[in-house]
């Protein structure tokens, strides 16, 4: 598994334009390994499991589970997916180049919200500050 | 929805502090909006703080408790049923407090106790209906009465709008939402997009409408939340987006700073504005920008605006 700074310098490099699904692919990926970083660091073992056909979305409900400012990600998560599906189902779309600087956008979004709060912890309490009531009806 | 037309017609106004201040043109669109629209804003007198989430971080049930005495004044004090809240913070606020009021013993008993202290009559779940500004304009004036009014609109104005995480999240809080119909949805909000599409500006595909700011990081660790900012910003240009709408004033607030501060300290230039719906909604009814308070905006939209003879 690659280090969280570099999960981080790797989205910042280009991406291979012509191979949607490749790149694609690889930023699903990196979405999936940042999750990783974080169930580590909560010393949960990461799900092989997927939901709704995506691995991505399995980690993140994992991740979120007793924690649930970290639902503050969710959305970037699902459009991470959205993303995938827009790319690997019509690659020759003639707004690909946009499309996967999206993608790749929406994943660098995720990787920031979770190195954050890997660094901050409350980083998501914000929108999540009813924390308590969360809880108790988690 | 006819019913609701007339619940909302008149409805309480809690601004909350922040349309005191850093957001004032906040507060200054949404009120010269209902003036135009013939809608009745009715000030809470006396209204206290909803909380935040100072209070609600040392302890929820103060937080509830304070929410609840706004309530109670609407209801008690004014003899309003509808409380409209244009701060996600407030309106999350005041939801919370809905909720807790509702579902747990320990809030009521709370809420009883402090409220007997203070000589207030206790709310009690259901006499007030909490709302958006949002709510309020989309069905307190219409849709189609809006587009009738609409004049000059916002043609040719690309928008992405952000609604940031209060408006939606936790979504147990939300019961109204996620209904189908007509109703909010918490995962892809879009009655901002609905309103301003009304007025004739163009929305963008825009992924990030809920993603963090690092809202209540901005100052304890400024790092991470320019970085988030600015992620949010360069996606809305990548979508080709004139302006990021909001209807938060910590998102706003957040945005405009976080803009500058990401070109003075990581060289990272964006040029997306950020404006509140509300006053692009004023200017798409005729207002003028100096009437929604553009000009106080730390955002310059006003070149932009102009250009595209919007403003």
């Amino acid at each position: 598994m690659r280090s969280v700074a570099d999960i981080g310098k790797a989205l910042d490099a280009p991406l291979p334009e012509s191979d949607p699904a490749a790149a694609a692919t690889f930023l699903l990926h990196s979405g999936e390994e940042i999750l990783e970083h974080w169930l580590h660091a909560h010393d949960k073992a990461p799900t092989d499991e997927q939901k709704e056909g995506f691995r991505i979305l399995a980690l993140h409900r994992q991740g979120a589970k007793g924690e649930p400012s970290f639902n503050a990600c969710r959305e970037t998560a699902r459009e991470l997916v959205y993303h995938y599906n827009l790319i690997t189902l019509d690659p020759a779309n003639k707004d690909m180049p946009q499309r996967l600087s999206m993608m790749r956008l929406v994943a660098n979004h995720l990787y920031l919200f979770v190195s954050g709060k890997m660094e901050v912890d409350g980083l998501g309490e914000f929108c999540c500050s009813s924390k308590p009531i969360r809880l108790n009806s988690a | 929805m006819p019913e609701r037309k007339e619940k909302y017609k008149k409805v309480a106004y809690y601004h909350g502090c922040a349309l005191e201040g850093t957001a004032q043109p906040y507060n200054t669109s949404t009120r010269a909006i209902a003036k135009k629209l013939d809608l009745e804003l009715v000030d809470i007198e006396n209204w206290n703080c909803c909380g935040a989430m100072e209070v609600k971080n040392v302890d929820p049930e103060i937080q509830t408790y304070l929410s609840s005495r706004v309530m109670s004044l609407a209801h008690n004090g004014m003899g309003q049923d509808v409380v409209m809240a244009p701060c996600n913070g407030c309106y999350h606020n005041l939801k919370k407090a809905e909720y807790d009021i509702a579902n747990k013993e320990k809030s009521r008993e709370v809420v009883e106790k402090i409220s007997a202290k203070a000589e207030h009559p206790t709310y009690e779940a259901g006499q007030v209906e909490t709302i958006h500004a949002l709510d309020w304009i989309k069905f307190g004036y219409g849709e189609d009465e809006l587009k009738e009014k609409i004049k000059g609109g916002l043609k040719g104005l690309k928008v992405a709008n952000y609604y940031g995480c209060m408006y939606t999240r936790p979504r147990h809080i939300f019961p109204e939402k996620d209904q189908g119909g007509d109703s909010e949805s918490t995962s892809k909000p879009h009655y901002m997009d609905d309103l301003l599409a009304i007025a004739g500006a163009e929305n963008v595909e825009f992924p990030l409408k809920t993603a963090c700011c690092g809202g209540a990081h901005t100052l304890s660790d400024s790092d991470t939340s320019t970085k988030l900012v600015l992620n949010i910003l360069k996606a809305a240009e990548a979508a080709g987006a004139d302006v990021i709408a909001t209807e938060c004033p910590t998102c706003h607030s957040g945005l405009e700073m976080h803009q500058i501060r990401a070109l003075k300290r990581m060289s990272a230039e964006t040029n997306v504005k950020i404006v509140y719906f509300t006053q692009l909604l004023g200017l798409a009814l005729g207002l003028s920008a100096r009437k929604v308070g553009i000009h106080e905006n730390v955002s310059n939209a006003i070149p932009m605006l102009k250009a595209k003879k919007i403003a």
